[in-house]
């Protein structure tokens, strides 16, 4: 067990609460930097592809864990943010301008939905969202000057820093710079006023307006940060496929990163990267199972969708703190050892909550 | 003359979103939750029938209410073993839960019957009877006639029954009912089997004019726009909302030209998502169900 001795008010607000945090998020950084030293042109692909989850799972981890608004059509999030990119690459505009202007279309556009719907609460927010999806997905089709409809259009992968996209050890570091940049601006959003607003209203909407928080004005803004890290994520998306069709955004997309965020813990950072690695790996996993199930079930098509509800059904019921949960769970065993009591984590009893007014 | 045509057809495939819609209804209005996987249960109901009556050859009726038996006896079993483990949590779990269990039952459904289409033969297959120059076929009317009947079944089970009076008086106030003496956590079960039960009467009636596959479980998704339009909490509403979705569509196809490319299939959505923006309340809800900011 480790007691912080605070001697300092500014040790409240350090990022790292002391150094064992800063020696093993060093360690971490510097492992990812040198990692391109030991893995071949695959896993570097591979992991390129975790980071990119995680900044599209930090967005709806903002939106969903920390705001408590669900959101079933964040796809169009990552559409929104890969169409803006490819179509200002294609148009002559350089990466570096064309990365910021993605990233204030999609708060906009963010804004933009947010503030209509958010008068909605729980499952009618759902509802809402999930159609906005089928929408976005169906603009995409159909506009067809600015999206290729769907011949889809191709990504340029345009010079940058002297380097080509097409090299692979260049695109890891450009996703890991920014999955570390998107991971510092989240950190610094929600231990600002604006992020205590967003769990506050989490928790309890009545309690957080009647401590003077504007909830329609925080909501939206939630929306519309939570916009920006998808679509920030959607235009190095568009890096990763380089051709972009119109069925990518899809409801499935929408619920493989709800199950990111629900794997990997809600109301936590650090879940979103965990549950991007789960996500990011479990093709290879279904590849897997696949191999060791007799051939009747293994060659089925209706695996993969069968092995995604069981995973979020069994996360729902029986951990619903997700894998951070479980990684704070097993800290705290050896923390505490040999005093770990299992009631620390026991679910309480609840009572149906009602909505009704 | 063409309207006309085009409102029975619309008000055929609207009864169908009504019934799914009726489902929804029925969940939410006894527990607060929404079931997410109603369009799945409607799919498995469809493919218990075609099982039943396509491949072991049963009698069409019988088949029909075997089926019906079959899917009402899943729903209660569903929710009796798994969905009551969340009661208490916040509504994204049961969100996330519902969605889980959907994509289960489409992926069981194409393990075990496959990916291609099927049909089986139903008494109203091809026929058809003209009335005034109106073509009507059988199978519409078939839809139309049974969710008829079916409303009228489920209002006189929750007007004169004994367990209809319960399962009202425990979706008006749970404690209220606990101390009553009535079994809620049975009740609830019970209300979940029957919204599974009408879900695969949608699914048979169905069945005949868009054939068994796996995608008729996308149906579900437009049957939130017939709920939200009806309010979310009212029984007639739903089945109103969703003829008037039924409608919407058919028109919308129709008049595509002067709209816009594309519009039938997001129609429901765009309907739902003004709904939802413009009147939240929903055409037939009694009382302010949703809260306002």
């Amino acid at each position: 067990m480790r007691f912080i001795f605070k001697t300092k008010y500014s040790q409240d607000i350090n990022i790292a609460k002391h150094n064992g945090d800063r020696f093993w998020y060093s360690l971490l950084i510097l492992i990812m930097v040198v990692l391109p030293l030991v893995l071949d042109d695959f896993y570097l692909g591979e992991i390129s592809y975790i980071c990119i989850l995680s900044i599209a799972g930090i967005g709806l981890m903002i939106l969903s864990g920390y705001t408590g608004l669900a959101s079933l059509g964040h796809a169009a999030f990552l559409g929104v943010g890969a169409y803006t990119h490819a179509f200002l690459l294609t148009n002559g505009i350089p990466f570096y301008a064309s990365i910021p202007v993605v990233i204030i279309v999609s708060f906009l556009v963010g804004a933009a939905i947010g503030i209509p719907i958010l008068r909605l609460t729980g499952m009618y927010l759902a509802i809402a969202t999930l159609a906005l999806g089928f929408i976005a997905e169906h603009v995409f089709i159909k506009w067809e000057h600015f999206t290729g409809g769907n011949r889809g259009l191709p990504v340029p992968q345009p010079e940058f820093l002297g380097m080509s996209f097409y090299d692979s050890v260049f695109f890891y570091y450009v996703c890991l710079v920014f999955l570390i940049a998107a991971m510092f601006a989240a950190i610094n959003i929600l231990r600002s006023p604006t992020g205590r607003a967003f769990v506050a209203i989490r928790d309890s909407e009545i309690a957080a307006q009647s401590l003077g928080v504007n909830l329609g004005l925080y909501k939206a803004l939630s929306f519309a940060i939570s916009g920006a890290f998808t679509g920030l994520a959607g235009a190095l998306l568009a890096h990763y496929i380089g051709y972009l069709a119109p069925d990518i955004f899809n409801i499935f997309l929408s619920l493989t990163l709800l199950l990111l965020i629900v794997v990997g813990g809600m109301g936590s950072l650090h879940g979103t990267v965990f549950g991007a690695i789960f996500v990011g790996f479990l093709p290879q996993l279904i590849a897997i199972c696949r191999d060791y199930l007799p051939s009747s079930i293994g060659s089925q098509p209706g695996l993969e969708p069968m092995l995604f509800g069981l995973i979020l059904v069994f996360f729902i019921l029986y951990e619903p703190l997700g894998i951070y949960g479980r990684w704070m769970k097993i800290k705290l065993f050896f923390e505490l050892f040999p005093t770990y009591k299992r009631q620390t984590f026991k679910k309480q009893k609840v009572f149906t909550k009602s909505d009704r007014v | 003359m063409q309207l006309i045509q085009l409102l029975i057809d619309g008000i055929a495939s609207g009864c169908i979103y009504g019934l799914v819609a009726l489902g929804f209804v029925l969940i939410y209005k006894a527990t607060e939750t929404i079931n997410f996987a109603q369009g799945d249960i409607l799919m498995l109901g469809a493919f218990v029938a075609y099982s039943l009556i396509g491949i072991l050859g049963m009698d069409y009726l019988t088949g029909f209410a075997l089926t019906v038996l079959i899917i009402a006896v899943f729903g209660f079993f569903l929710d009796a073993v798994v969905v009551r483990q969340i009661i208490g949590q916040p509504a994204f779990a049961t969100v996330m839960l519902t969605i889980g269990l959907g994509f289960i039952f489409r992926g069981f459904a194409s393990i075990y019957w496959g990916t291609d289409i099927f049909s089986f033969s139903t008494p109203f297959s091809g026929k058809i009877t003209e009335f005034n120059g109106l073509i009507i076929s059988y199978v519409n009317l078939s839809i139309i006639v049974g969710t008829a009947v079916l409303m009228f079944a489920l209002y006189f089970f929750f007007t004169f029954s004994k367990i209809g009076v319960a399962m009202r008086a425990s979706s008006e106030n749970q404690l209220a009912a606990y101390y009553m003496g009535i079994p809620v956590k049975f009740i609830f079960s019970l209300i979940w089997s029957i919204s599974a039960g009408v879900a695969a009467v949608a699914g048979v009636l169905l069945a005949p004019i868009t054939l068994v596959d796996t995608s008729i479980s996308l149906i579900g998704l437009k049957a939130f726009a017939a709920a939200v339009l009806g309010g979310f909490g009212s029984i007639p509403g739903a089945i109103v909302g969703g003829i008037i979705i039924g409608i919407v569509e058919q028109l919308c196809g129709t008049y595509e030209n002067y709209l816009f490319e594309g519009v039938r299939e997001i129609s429901a959505y765009l309907v739902l998502i003004l709904t939802l923006i413009i009147y939240p309340r929903g055409l037939f809800s009694d009382k302010a169900e949703v809260k306002k900011v």
